[in-house]
C-alpha cells in the first residue's frame, strides 16, 4: 500500500536542476550554395529526451537531421556531444575516426528507408552483429545469441535469423534496422521518417514497440516526421520547423493542444480525425 | 494546512491566426490556492474555463498571464507558467496527476499494464504495482477476465474505470480531476468517492470538475465558481 | 636505357625493351612496390600499363615481375602449383624472349617465382621474391561496392564488415566456408586479399623470408608483404581459422600437409589425389619417395617429369 513517505518525496526523479545536456546545440545554419537548408536553430537535447522535428517537406527538418549527425557538415554554428567520459566535444573538431566510431557505438540512426540502413544482401542475424562486429566481439556464438536476442526485442521470429532483409515484409525491415542500431546500446538515436511508407497497422505495432524501446533503454532520440501523431505517441517535446526556422517548441502535448503559431495552428487543425 | 497549488492572477486566451486571428478570451484573475487534504471543485457553466484552468495546471495550454505555483518539495516550488518541458514532464511523474474522462489507448498494453505504469514511473517495482493495479482495477469492478487483455476493445466505461485506476495509483502530492464520474454507475461512483477520501487522507491536495451534483456534495471542501474570473482585468 | 646497358635487348635482336616495359614504367611500378613494403598490406595504385595479354591472365603479376626482373635472374612461373599449365608456359615464355632471363620449374633454383593461386610447399628463402597475380584486391569489395568508402575503411582500420563475410559463412555453412581469398590481417593493420590463393597457404605467409608482392593489373593496385612480417588469418574465438585437411597422402610421391589436386582418371569413377605442386611432387619422387598410385598405369602419364614433356 501507499505511505506517506514515498507520496511526498518520490524516490525516482529524472529530473536535477544540475544535470547537463547530452547534445549542445548553438545556432547551426546550413546553406546549399544561396539556397536556406535550416538557420540559426538552437537547443539542448537532455538524457531521456525524445525531441520531435515536424514541419512539412522542405521545410529543413531533414536538413537539421543530417547536420546533427554529423553526416552535412553545417555552414555555420556548433553541435556539442556530452561523450561517454562525461567531456563536452564539438562533433565537427572531432576527428572522422573518432566521429565514425561514435556513429557506430554511441548512436543510431534509423533511414525512412530501411534500404538505405540495412546490408539487404547478408542475413538478419549479420545485420544485427555488425556493430558488435565493428566493436571487434570476435566470439561468434555470442554475438549469434544477441543477435538472436534483438529480433525477439523487436518481434521478428528467430528462425528468420538467417534470412536476408530482402526476404522481410517493410514492417519488418523496419524494426530489423532499429535493432541493428540499438544492439550497442547507444545512447542517442537519429529517426528519419521511420514509420513513412508502411501500412497504417504496420506503423502502430512499430511505435508500440518503439515507445517501449525508447523508455526501457533511456534513449534520447531526435525524430524528424511530418505525422503528428507520431510525434505525440513517442515524443516529449516538439520543434515545429518552417522555411528552415523553428517557429515554435515545446511540450509535445501543449504545442498540438494549444499551438501559438499561425503555421503550427495550421499544421495541427489539418490532421485528418480518424 | 499548507497551500500545494497556487493560482495566481492567471490568465489565458486563444488568438484563431486561422480566423483572422480573433482572440478568444477564456479566463482571467484565476487566483486561488488549494491545501494539503482538501478538494477544490470548479464550478460554473460548460464553457466558462474549468477545463481549460486544469489543463494549463497539467502543461497542456499555456499560461498566458500570472503564475501557476506547485509545491515539489519542501524547497522546491515551481512555476508552471515558465517551467522548461523537461521540468513540466517531471512534475508530471512525480507530483500532479490527472485523472481525466478519456483514455488514450496504448496498442498491446494490458489493462493491467496501463494501471501500474504511473507507478512504476515513480520508480516502484513492478510486483508491487502490479498488485496495486489489481487491488484498483477490483475495486472498480473491472471484470477480472479483462485484465490481462488491452482496454481498446473494452467498453466506454470499462475503459474509463481502467482509466481512473491509472490516475489514482500513483502517488502525486497533487491530483487534477477531470469528470472522474461521469457516466458511472452509483457502484462505481462510491468508489471513487472512496478514493478520493483515501487521497484525502493521505495529504493529497486535489482540484476537480465534477458536474454529478451528489459526489461534489461528497468531496468538495470548497466549490470556485469560474465565472469569477471571466471579468477582464 | 643508360642505366641497364647490359640487359636491354639491342635493336638488331629485336625491338622489345628489356622485360617489354619501358624505364620509366619499371620505375614507377618500383615506387608503388617500395611504398607496399613501406606499408605492408595497403593497396598502392599505380598507372597499370596495357600488356599483350588480356586481363585475368596475370597482367598486375607480369608488370610487377617486369619491374624488378634482373638479367641474372631465375624466374619460375606457375599456375595452380603447376608449371606447365597455359598460363604458366607463356608467362615464362614472354620474359624469356622479353628479358632473355633464365627460366626453371625448379622452387629451389628460382630468385623470382610469379603465382596464380599458390604458394609453393618448399620454404621460400630471403634470396627470392613470391609475385602474386590478383585479379581483386579489395577483401571489403564483397559487402562494400564504395571504393571511397572501403579507402576510408582502410584509413581508419574499420574491419568489422570482413567479420560480417565470416560470419555469414558461418550461419549458412556451419563453419568458415570460404576456402580461398581468405582475408588475412598483415602486420597488425592492414586486412588484406591474399589473392585466390587456397587458405591452406595462408600459414605460409606468416612470418616468411621471402619478399612477397601482389599486382593486380586491372584494379590497378600493388600490395605486398616485407619479408619476416605477421600475417594472421581472421576468424572467430569460437570458429578458429583451420586449413583443409586431405584424407590421404599425395597418390604420386606419397607425401603428407600438402595441398591436393584431385585428378580424373577415367569414366569409371577412378580418381587420385596428387601434389598441386608439381615441382614439390617430381622432387620427392627423384629422391625415392613413391605414394600407393605411383605404379599405376592409369596414372602414369601424370608421373612424368615436365622435362620429359617439354
Amino acid at each position: 500500500m501507499t505511505d506517506q513517505t514515498t507520496m511526498l518525496e518520490p524516490n525516482f526523479v529524472p529530473y536535477q536542476e544540475n544535470d547537463e545536456p547530452l547534445l549542445r546545440v548553438s545556432g547551426v545554419t546550413r546553406y546549399y550554395g544561396d539556397r536556406l537548408g535550416c538557420t540559426d536553430i538552437s537547443f539542448n537535447l537532455w538524457p531521456g529526451e525524445v525531441l520531435a522535428i515536424v514541419g512539412e517537406s522542405g521545410s529543413g527538418k531533414t536538413t537539421l537531421l543530417n547536420c546533427l549527425s554529423t553526416r552535412l557538415a553545417p555552414t555555420a554554428g556548433a553541435i556539442e556531444y556530452r561523450m561517454r567520459d562525461g567531456s563536452m566535444r564539438d562533433l565537427y573538431q572531432l576527428t572522422e575516426a573518432d566521429r565514425r566510431l561514435l556513429m557506430r557505438t554511441d548512436w543510431g540512426f534509423v533511414h525512412q528507408s530501411p534500404a538505405d540502413g540495412l546490408r539487404m544482401t547478408v542475413s538478419a542475424g549479420a545485420n544485427v552483429g555488425e556493430r558488435l562486429m565493428a566493436v571487434g566481439n570476435r566470439h561468434y556464438g555470442n554475438i549469434r545469441a544477441t543477435a538472436t536476442d534483438w529480433l525477439e526485442r523487436v518481434e521478428i521470429a528467430t528462425d528468420r535469423i538467417d534470412d536476408p532483409p530482402r526476404a522481410f515484409s517493410g514492417g519488418m525491415r523496419q524494426r530489423l534496422q532499429i535493432a541493428r542500431n540499438l544492439v550497442t546500446h547507444p545512447r542517442l538515436v537519429f529517426m528519419d521518417e521511420p514509420t513513412g511508407g508502411l501500412d497504417v497497422s504496420v506503423q502502430a505495432r512499430l511505435l508500440d514497440m518503439m515507445r517501449r524501446l525508447v523508455a526501457d533503454l533511456g534513449l534520447s532520440v531526435i525524430i524528424v516526421t511530418h505525422d503528428l501523431a507520431v510525434a505525440r505517441l513517442l515524443s516529449h517535446r516538439i520543434m515545429v520547423m518552417r522555411h528552415g526556422k523553428v517557429i515554435e517548441t515545446g511540450l509535445t502535448d501543449q504545442v498540438l493542444d494549444d499551438p501559438r503559431e499561425p503555421y503550427s495552428q495550421l499544421l495541427v487543425s489539418s490532421i485528418l480525425q480518424a | 494546512m499548507p497551500v500545494r497549488l497556487y493560482l495566481n492572477s492567471v490568465g489565458k486566451s486563444f488568438v484563431m491566426h486561422l480566423q483572422d486571428g480573433i482572440s478568444l478570451p477564456v479566463v482571467s484573475n484565476v487566483d486561488f490556492a488549494v491545501e494539503t487534504g482538501e478538494c477544490v471543485v470548479l464550478g460554473g457553466p460548460s464553457g466558462a474555463g474549468k477545463s481549460s484552468i486544469l489543463k494549463m495546471i497539467y502543461g497542456n495550454y499555456r499560461c498566458d498571464e500570472g503564475q501557476i505555483l506547485v509545491v515539489r518539495g519542501p524547497d522546491d516550488i515551481v512555476n508552471i507558467a515558465d517551467a522548461a518541458p523537461r521540468r513540466m514532464l517531471a512534475l508530471r511523474q512525480d507530483t500532479i496527476g490527472y485523472v481525466s474522462q478519456f483514455l488514450r489507448v496504448i496498442p498491446r498494453v494490458s489493462a493491467v499494464d496501463v494501471v501500474a505504469e504511473p507507478l512504476i514511473g515513480q520508480g516502484a517495482d513492478e510486483r508491487t504495482a502490479t498488485a496495486r493495479a489489481r487491488e484498483l482495477l477490483a475495486r472498480l469492478n473491472v471484470p477480472e477476465g479483462l485484465w490481462s487483455l488491452p482496454p481498446a476493445t473494452f467498453s466506454g466505461g470499462e475503459q474509463q474505470r481502467v482509466n481512473i485506476a491509472r490516475g489514482f495509483i500513483a502517488n502525486y502530492p497533487v491530483l487534477l480531476l477531470d469528470e472522474p464520474t461521469a457516466s458511472l454507475d452509483a457502484a462505481n461512483r462510491a468508489v471513487v468517492v472512496e478514493l478520493v477520501d483515501e487521497k484525502k487522507a493521505q495529504g493529497v491536495a486535489m482540484l476537480g470538475i465534477l458536474h454529478d451534483l451528489d459526489v461534489r456534495e461528497r468531496i468538495a471542501d470548497r466549490i470556485i465558481d469560474v465565472t469569477n474570473f471571466r471579468q477582464a482585468a | 636505357m643508360s642505366a641497364h646497358p647490359d640487359t636491354a635487348t639491342s635493336p638488331d635482336e629485336g625491338h622489345y625493351n628489356f622485360a617489354y616495359l619501358d624505364e620509366q614504367t619499371k620505375r614507377m611500378i618500383r615506387r608503388a612496390i617500395l611504398k607496399g613494403i613501406a606499408v605492408p598490406g595497403y593497396q598502392v595504385p599505380f598507372a597499370s600499363r596495357e600488356m599483350p595479354m588480356p586481363y585475368g591472365w596475370g597482367t598486375g603479376g607480369v608488370q610487377v615481375t617486369a619491374a624488378i626482373l634482373g638479367a641474372d635472374d631465375t624466374l619460375k612461373v606457375i599456375d595452380q602449383g603447376s608449371d606447365d599449365t597455359t598460363n604458366a608456359v607463356s608467362i615464362r615464355g614472354f620474359f624469356e624472349k622479353t628479358a632473355g632471363v633464365e627460366t626453371t620449374t625448379r622452387t629451389s633454383e628460382a630468385s623470382i617465382i610469379q603465382t596464380r593461386h599458390r604458394i609453393p610447399e618448399a620454404l621460400l628463402t630471403e634470396d627470392q621474391v613470391l609475385v602474386y597475380q590478383v585479379p581483386i584486391p579489395e577483401p571489403l569489395r564483397f559487402l562494400e561496392p564504395r571504393e571511397t568508402e572501403t579507402r576510408k575503411m582502410h584509413a581508419l582500420a574499420e574491419y568489422g564488415l570482413m567479420h560480417v563475410k565470416l560470419y555469414e559463412d558461418i550461419a549458412r555453412n556451419g563453419h568458415i566456408a570460404t576456402t580461398y581469398a581468405y582475408p588475412v590481417e598483415v602486420n597488425d593493420r592492414y586486412v588484406m586479399d591474399p589473392s585466390p590463393t587456397p587458405k591452406f597457404d595462408n600459414p605460409k605467409m606468416h612470418e616468411m623470408a621471402a619478399l612477397q608482392l601482389f599486382g593486380a593489373g586491372r584494379e590497378k593496385r600493388i600490395y605486398a608483404i616485407p619479408p619476416h612480417t605477421k600475417v594472421k588469418s581472421l576468424d572467430f574465438d569460437d570458429h578458429p581459422f583451420e586449413v583443409q585437411k586431405f584424407e590421404k597422402p599425395c597418390g604420386l610421391c606419397g607425401a603428407e600437409n600438402v595441398y591436393l589436386d584431385e585428378v580424373i582418371l577415367d569414366d569409371k569413377g577412378g580418381r587420385m589425389f596428387v601434389c598441386s605442386d608439381s615441382d614439390h611432387c617430381e622432387d620427392r619422387r627423384s629422391h625415392g619417395h613413391l605414394g600407393e598410385m605411383a605404379a599405376d598405369p592409369a596414372a602414369s602419364h601424370l608421373a612424368s617429369t615436365g622435362e620429359e614433356r617439354a
